[in-house]
């Protein structure tokens, strides 16, 4: 058996891909939360991020299907690791069980499927752009000018989008369940690869703990400070729907793409 | 004092089986919950009826043959310590105490609270053991191991066997057992000529019995009752991380002094 084999067909050998794409995962949400607080400055500066990352598609493409790699195997060893543990006890106990063991760590499959669906909602939200999902109109019309050229308007899709009350709600519930993966999982990581020891241990579950929670108050902070008007009110205001676009004030610096061609 | 104990009964392995509800009679609050039960034992039998099969040996902690999950908890209430030295002292006068089997794939039950854990003996035998030159006994202290080295082999070698982590594990999973086992012996020089393979070939069977995957939960480590640390499961991890890139060796062709 090749080395591929040996890993996939072994218990501990899905609980090192398990932790591997975690891992890699986790780097993601980092490097994505650094991109997204830039929200707390002006306009020009998410939206010039945002244009520099669709100049470079090779880059942008290669992380892209760097992570779904990565989600994918996440998933497969996931599933096919719970169809393993389900089967290993075939009659359950009657009395309550799991003595011990902490809340996240019982529950990572089911906070992971609705972090899964969380990220579809995500991508269909402020990638795909369908304007279906997001309760206030078609975002891809969106469009600012940065160094007198139209770009994609993000900082006004976010801060249109995010004074809706729904879709906050979602924003921050997937936030906290994505929370207690993390807090459980990036610990366990280093338990699945074999990095721990009793001195390691303690400072690892400190480090988890602090990583999970500057990730929840980092994405939380966004939604939240957009829906309290705490942020980018006034372009909201500035750029929201209008009926016509011709009353659109000329010192704009977004405005609805078709028209402003 | 007095107990209602609900007690799992079942014939064998293919007749379902129940729970059925026994008032002990008055008790010595000093007894053991398997003096106990032996008491309501005698009472079914002096009744005609059939008395509760279950797993008992040494009775002072260091056999692994008692089980029994005790009000969800395998060996009962406390930590650190087995059935067999649980006291009814840790119960109150007129508790409902819910007795049942260690539940898993790998230990199919035998009869009521008597469950099969041949499954470790397998897992044992796939290479829970070290070469060890015939004849006379060594020097004692010929080979210098390390005493850090030692007391944590110490603390591995601690295993008794018994299942518990299995039973408490939600993914019924061995790895605290097989851990506490591949690092006992490979912590010490005696057990590295075949370390990795060991690692390996004990995983594997462990994965062949059909229990479940870690999920760091950390169960198995707060009803052992000999308190075995999750940190023996990272190192048999990395043990056999070690070996699945190694890989097999290859055999040598020609043979000889190659």
């Amino acid at each position: 058996m090749n080395i591929f084999d040996r890993i996939w067909n072994s218990s501990l050998g899905k609980k090192y891909l398990m932790a591997l794409t975690g891992a890699a995962l986790f780097v993601f949400l980092i490097g994505h939360l650094l991109g997204n607080l830039q929200i707390f400055g002006p306009p020009e500066l998410i939206n010039g991020y945002a244009h520099f990352l669709k100049s470079k598609p090779a880059m942008v493409w290669g992380a892209r299907l760097g992570l779904l790699a990565c989600v994918a195997l996440h998933i497969a060893s996931a599933v096919t690791l719970a169809q393993l543990n389900a089967t290993a006890r075939p009659q359950a106990y009657a009395t309550k069980g799991a003595y011990g063991a902490s809340t996240a760590s019982q529950y990572m499959l089911p906070t992971g499927i609705v972090i899964v669906s969380f990220v579809v909602y995500h991508l269909a939200h402020f990638t795909v752009l369908l304007p279906g999902v997001n309760g206030v109109g078609d975002f891809s019309n969106l469009k600012a000018t940065l160094h007198h050229e139209q770009v994609p308007d993000v900082y006004g899709m976010m801060v249109l989008g995010f004074e809706v009350g729904w879709v906050v709600l979602f924003y921050l519930v997937a936030q906290a369940l994505l929370f207690m993966h993390l807090n459980h999982g990036l610990a366990a990581m280093f338990q699945s690869l074999g990095f721990r020891d009793h001195v390691w241990w303690p400072r690892i579950q400190f480090l988890a703990r602090a990583a999970s929670v500057a990730l929840l108050i980092g994405y939380c902070i966004i939604p939240l400070a957009i829906y309290l008007r705490l942020v980018g009110h006034d372009y909201a205001e500035m750029i929201r729907f209008k009926p016509k676009a011709q009353t659109a004030p000329p010192a704009l610096v977004a405005a609805q793409g078709k028209e402003a061609k | 004092m007095k107990v209602t104990l609900k007690v799992w009964r079942q014939k064998n392995r293919n007749t379902p089986g129940s729970f059925k509800t026994y008032e002990s009679p008055e008790l010595n609050e000093n007894m053991s919950f398997l003096e106990m039960l032996d008491v309501v034992n005698e009472q079914l039998a002096n009744r005609g009826e059939e008395p509760i099969a279950f797993d008992h040996d040494c009775r002072e902690g260091i056999c692994g043959t008692c089980s029994l999950v005790i009000d969800g908890k395998p060996h009962g209430p406390h930590k650190g310590i087995a059935t067999c030295q649980t006291y009814m002292r840790s119960f109150k006068n007129g508790d409902e105490i819910v007795v049942e089997p260690f539940r898993a794939k790998a230990f199919p039950l035998i009869k009521d609270l008597v469950c099969d854990r041949k499954s470790f003996d397998r897992i044992q035998q796939a290479g829970g053991f070290i070469t060890v030159r015939t004849g006379a006994a060594p020097d004692a202290n010929s080979i210098p191991v390390p005493k850090p080295d030692a007391d944590l082999a110490m603390d591995a070698a601690q295993c008794i066997g018994c299942g518990a982590c299995v039973a408490a594990c939600k993914n019924a999973s061995a790895m605290l057992f097989v851990s506490a086992k591949i690092s006992h012996l490979g912590l010490v020089p005696q057990g590295q000529p075949e370390r990795y393979k060991r690692a390996k070939a004990m995983v594997d069977q462990m994965d062949a019995e059909g229990f479940g995957a870690c999920t760091v939960t950390g169960s198995c480590e707060a009803v052992c009752p000999k308190e075995i640390s999750l940190d023996f499961i990272a190192r048999m991890n990395r043990d056999y991380g070690v070996a699945l890139l190694k890989g097999d060796p290859k055999a040598i062709k020609g043979g000889g002094a190659g």
